[in-house]
This record gives structure tokens, C-alpha cells and sequence, in this order.
């Protein structure tokens, strides 16, 4: 394996195509997302997307849509010109249960994660149980990521990545 | 931020190679090796080592609480001294005063002055605590996985150089995108190949 930091650095665009191609499929074939039992995810974005497109070293123009039911057409005409989705936020439902985070496609950094309740931790003997609970909580967030991010690898070293996804995706833009 | 935090804050790394035997033990050890240190009333000014995860002020790695069901839960503490600049310039100005009204001259020499800086920041950085910050940590054993929960620069160089230096022949391995592709999907020979050989999609044209 070359170095980490160099590939870092080269393959910095994979994050942000997969986060690019995650909101094009969330927007267009939600339903194509598929847990482990091949049930569609309940998953879609949350009240943040920031996209960036990187002229030379020194500049990155960047636009962030905040807010809850915001226009998102403005990020479509950014892509357009060359952007690409690096960082959005998420909500995803399993049954009764929400979670909500934020996914940085450079580093895949999960920040702002909240997972559903858990009863707060009242006494030392209740501290291991707490951190059990939490840490299976938080690890659906993480194999969501790592699920989807395997999808999307497998579809774009694939054929049907330049023959069909890239055509919907330029579709969807143009549209 | 924390594990506990209703909000969370996670990066991830892989973790390459394993301890030949009893990695509690060994993973104890480590912990123990670089154990945060007390820099109070000393004139050092950064500490960074691992602590306990329910006990940061009071690391204690003999008894089995870091360990937690298959995981072993700790945390690393950064302990840094900030002298603020005001403070400095004021004490500078005081010493820089009382030397030239002892010697009798109107000026300082540079190296006088660099001399009674030196010894203001040593004075100050000896008399203030430093300001600790705990950062939880969970290495997930089995599935060669650690969760620190901090998204911070320092903190993640920090822990790589401290994980590095606590845990021989232990490899640790950021998980960014690539590397999560290439470690953690399984793909064969040919898909690795596909996929170092991929260049960024133009959707413009």
C-alpha cells in the first residue's frame, strides 16, 4: 500500500463521489437502498449539505445549504459546475428508532451524532451497561456508512458506473 | 462529545496486527507505559498519555475496568498549559523595570531581555495548571476497529503518536475513505485493481 497520507490525497474525490452519489439516489431511487434483509432504508437528508468545488491548490469555492426544508436546487447548479457533495447530514429510522448525523466524504468523520435515548447512567454500576447500549447503537450509524460505501465501490469500479449511474446522474442535473 | 454524550463525535481507524497472547494483558501494558503524568508545578507545559475512561483525573489501569464486554474502553488526556500573552507581557514589563532601576542603566541588552522572558515563562508555567482535555477511546478487539471521539487535528495526531509508541508491532490505520475500501470490503485482486486505477467523474460535461 503507498503511503497514507499520499493516498489521502489522491483518492480524496472517492468520499466525495460517493456522498455526490448518495444524495442523487436519495433524491431519485431511494427505494434502490437496501438494508441487510433487502428492505429499503429508511434513510434521508438531513438539514445540511456543503458542496465544494477545488479550482487549484489554493482555492475552494464552497455552498452550504442549511435549514429544514431548504431549496436544494442551488447545490444541483453547483454540481453542474463542477462541484461535489463533502460533508451532509443524515436521518435515518430503524422501527420506533431516529438517528441523526453528519458524514464528511473526505475523512468519513461522523459528527453530531445522536442515537436514539438511552436511560441516563445514575449510578457507577450502571456505567458498563450505558456504554454496551451506546456503543450498539452507534455502530448501526457505522455499518450503515460502511454498507452503503460498499455499494457504491462496487458500482463505481463497475461497468454500469460510466454506462448508466453517470448518464442519471447528469439527467438529474440537466432536468 | 464523549461516548456517553448525547452528541458524538467519532473517527475511525483500523487496527493491523494482533498480540500473540492475552491481549488484555498486553493491551494493559500499554496503557500503563504511557500513562498520563502530572505536570503540575512543573515547568512543562503539555502532557499527553492515556487515562481511565470513568476516572480521567485518576488513571488507574491495575484493576479490569477498561475492559468492557469485548472492547477495552480508556481515554487519552491532553493536559496543556496556556499562558496567556497579556499576562506575560505584564510580568516581562515588571522584571525588565526592576533590572534597569538594580543596575542603574536606561536599556536592556536583547539578550537581557531574552533572558528574563525565558525565566518569566518558566516562573509561570511552573505556578499554573494546565487545562486537561479527555478524548474516549474504544478499541473494539475482534473487529480490529478504534473509535476515538474527536474529530480534532491535534487530537487525532496525538493519539496516532501515542497509540504508536504505547503498543509495538500494532499497526494503526486511519479509515478514510480508500482505506476503508481497500481493508475493510474484501475485495479481490482484480476490484483492488479497478479501484486504484479510478480518476475523478466529470458530471459537468
Amino acid at each position: 500500500m503507498l503511503d497514507i497520507s499520499v493516498l489521502y490525497n489522491k483518492y480524496r474525490f472517492l468520499g466525495h463521489e460517493f456522498l455526490t452519489w448518495l444524495w442523487f439516489t436519495l433524491e431519485n431511487e431511494p427505494k434502490s437502498l437496501m438494508d441487510a434483509e433487502e428492505m429499503p432504508l429508511l434513510l434521508a437528508v438531513g438539514n445540511r449539505i456543503v458542496l465544494e468545488v477545488i479550482r487549484d491548490e489554493n482555492t475552494v469555492e464552497s455552498v452550504t445549504i442549511k435549514g429544514d426544508d431548504a431549496d436544494l436546487s442551488e447545490g444541483i447548479v453547483a454540481i453542474r459546475k463542477g462541484a461535489l457533495v463533502t460533508e451532509i447530514s443524515l436521518l435515518f429510522k430503524k422501527g420506533d428508532l431516529g438517528w441523526s448525523f453528519t458524514l464528511k466524504g473526505e475523512n468519513f468523520n461522523i459528527t453530531g451524532l445522536k442515537t436514539p435515548e438511552t436511560p441516563p447512567v445514575e449510578s457507577g454500576d450502571e456505567t458498563e451497561g450505558a456504554v454496551i447500549d451506546k456503543l450498539f447503537l452507534s455502530a448501526e450509524v457505522v455499518t450503515l456508512v460502511g454498507d452503503l460505501f460498499q455499494s457504491f465501490v462496487r458500482l463505481r469500479i463497475s461497468e454500469t458506473w460510466k454506462n448508466e449511474t453517470v448518464p442519471a446522474i447528469k439527467r438529474w442535473l440537466t432536468a | 462529545m464523549g461516548l456517553l454524550s448525547s452528541t458524538q463525535t467519532i473517527a475511525r481507524y483500523r487496527v493491523e496486527g494482533q498480540f500473540s497472547e492475552n491481549p488484555t494483558e498486553q493491551v494493559r501494558k500499554g496503557l500503563k507505559k504511557q500513562i498520563i503524568t502530572d505536570i503540575d508545578n512543573e515547568a512543562q507545559d503539555l502532557a499527553v498519555g492515556w487515562t481511565s475512561f470513568e476516572t480521567p483525573f485518576t488513571p488507574d489501569f491495575e484493576d479490569a475496568t477498561f475492559q468492557i464486554g469485548t472492547h477495552y474502553v480508556f481515554g487519552m488526556r491532553i493536559d496543556k498549559k496556556s499562558i496567556p500573552t497579556k499576562v506575560v507581557k505584564q510580568q516581562v514589563a515588571i522584571a525588565s523595570a526592576k533590572r534597569l532601576a538594580e543596575s542603574d542603566r536606561e536599556f536592556l541588552s536583547k539578550n537581557e531581555k531574552s533572558e528574563i522572558k525565558d525565566h518569566i515563562m518558566n516562573v509561570l508555567t511552573i505556578r499554573i495548571p494546565p487545562t486537561p482535555n479527555v478524548f474516549d477511546v474504544v478499541w473494539q478487539y475482534e473487529q480490529q476497529e478504534v473509535w476515538l471521539y474527536s474529530t480534532q487535528k491535534v487530537a487525532n495526531e496525538e493519539f496516532e503518536t501515542l497509540f504508536n509508541k504505547s503498543f509495538a508491532g500494532i499497526k494503526l490505520i486511519r479509515l478514510f475513505p480508500y482505506t476503508q475500501a481497500d481493508l475493510t470490503l474484501s475485495l479481490s485482486d482484480m476490484d483492488r485493481d479497478r479501484l486504484s486505477s479510478i480518476t475523478p467523474e466529470d458530471f459537468t460535461e
